[in-house]
């Protein structure tokens, strides 16, 4: 369990930018996630096997987090497939975040393949039950 | 659409292989019978299986398993895998998409004849469960030297 790197770079638009992303896409796999939120955090978690601490990669492109990771296993020489389900070595997702989510704070922890992103909710945005008088 | 949403799609190639596969499911698939023991695409854990002369590996892309909860074995050239996934949302929690799997599976594979039960080594690192497993050496090819 570690914590893993982020990067945070402004976005830039290129004319090029949607062709490209189009070809990448039939190489990517593409992770399964749950999705759940509670009072103070959303929390992502998504199942990247074979994908070590330092093969993943997590950015936050202004609004836009993207999970990359690159899957590595050892494979003998001269080994041939017999049956693959896995025919893509990259998994990649992206998700749009909302303004109340702190983006500094994002946290990611990696066990067993499996990626927790902790998403916490700006302090004063957290939702704070309104009491309701009865006369 | 049919098909499944767990194990690992690949968006727009994925509909094309979807598509491949329920055509072959209408007329019949023309890359011969399916196996008796093989499984809908993309059912959990996703396995790879590779071969070259001296061993067979076999890769089960199970990610989140408690290794204690993982299972192998290997009878004759028949290896099963099994295991248990448990998924606990934490209380009050609002889920918005649930994908990955949750529960018990079990796959069950025929490797080449040839394999050698006795000569195995299973390893589970980075949720990949690695299964090795010898060929017999009395079947592997031989050079034969011309004088």
């Amino acid at each position: 369990m570690a914590n893993a790197k982020f990067k945070s770079k402004s976005i830039q638009k290129t004319e090029a930018a949607p062709v490209q992303r189009q070809t990448d896409q039939a190489l990517f796999l593409r992770p399964t996630v749950d999705i759940y939120e509670d009072a103070g955090s959303i929390t992502v978690k998504a199942d990247l096997p074979g994908v070590s601490r330092d093969q993943l990669d997590i950015q936050v492109d202004g609004n836009t987090l993207t999970i990359e990771g690159k899957v590595t296993i050892d494979m003998p020489e001269g080994m041939e497939s017999l049956y693959a389900d896995v025919k893509a070595t990259r998994f990649r997702r992206s998700f749009a975040l909302s303004n109340e989510l702190e983006m500094d704070k994002i946290s990611a922890e990696m066990n067993n393949g499996e990626l927790s992103l902790h998403l916490p909710k700006r302090a004063e945005l957290q939702p704070h039950k309104i009491e309701i008088s009865v006369n | 659409m049919l098909g499944f949403s767990t194990g690992f799609d690949r968006d727009l190639f994925d509909q094309f292989e979807t598509m491949r596969r329920q055509m072959d499911d209408i007329f019949g698939d023309l890359s011969g019978p399916l196996g008796i023991r093989s499984v809908a695409a993309g059912s959990y854990p996703a396995i790879n299986i590779g071969a070259s002369p001296k061993q067979v590996d076999v890769y089960v892309f199970a990610a989140g398993v408690d290794p204690q909860c993982l299972d192998s074995s290997l009878q004759q050239n028949l290896l099963t895998v099994s295991g248990e996934r448990q998924i606990e949302l934490p209380e009050g929690a609002q889920a918005y998409r649930r994908e990955r799997f949750n529960g018990r599976f079990k796959r069950v594979i025929t490797l080449p004849e040839d394999v050698d039960p006795d000569k195995v080594n299973a390893a589970y690192h980075d949720g990949v469960l690695h299964i090795c497993v010898q060929r017999k050496e009395e079947l592997q090819p031989r050079r034969i030297e011309v004088k």
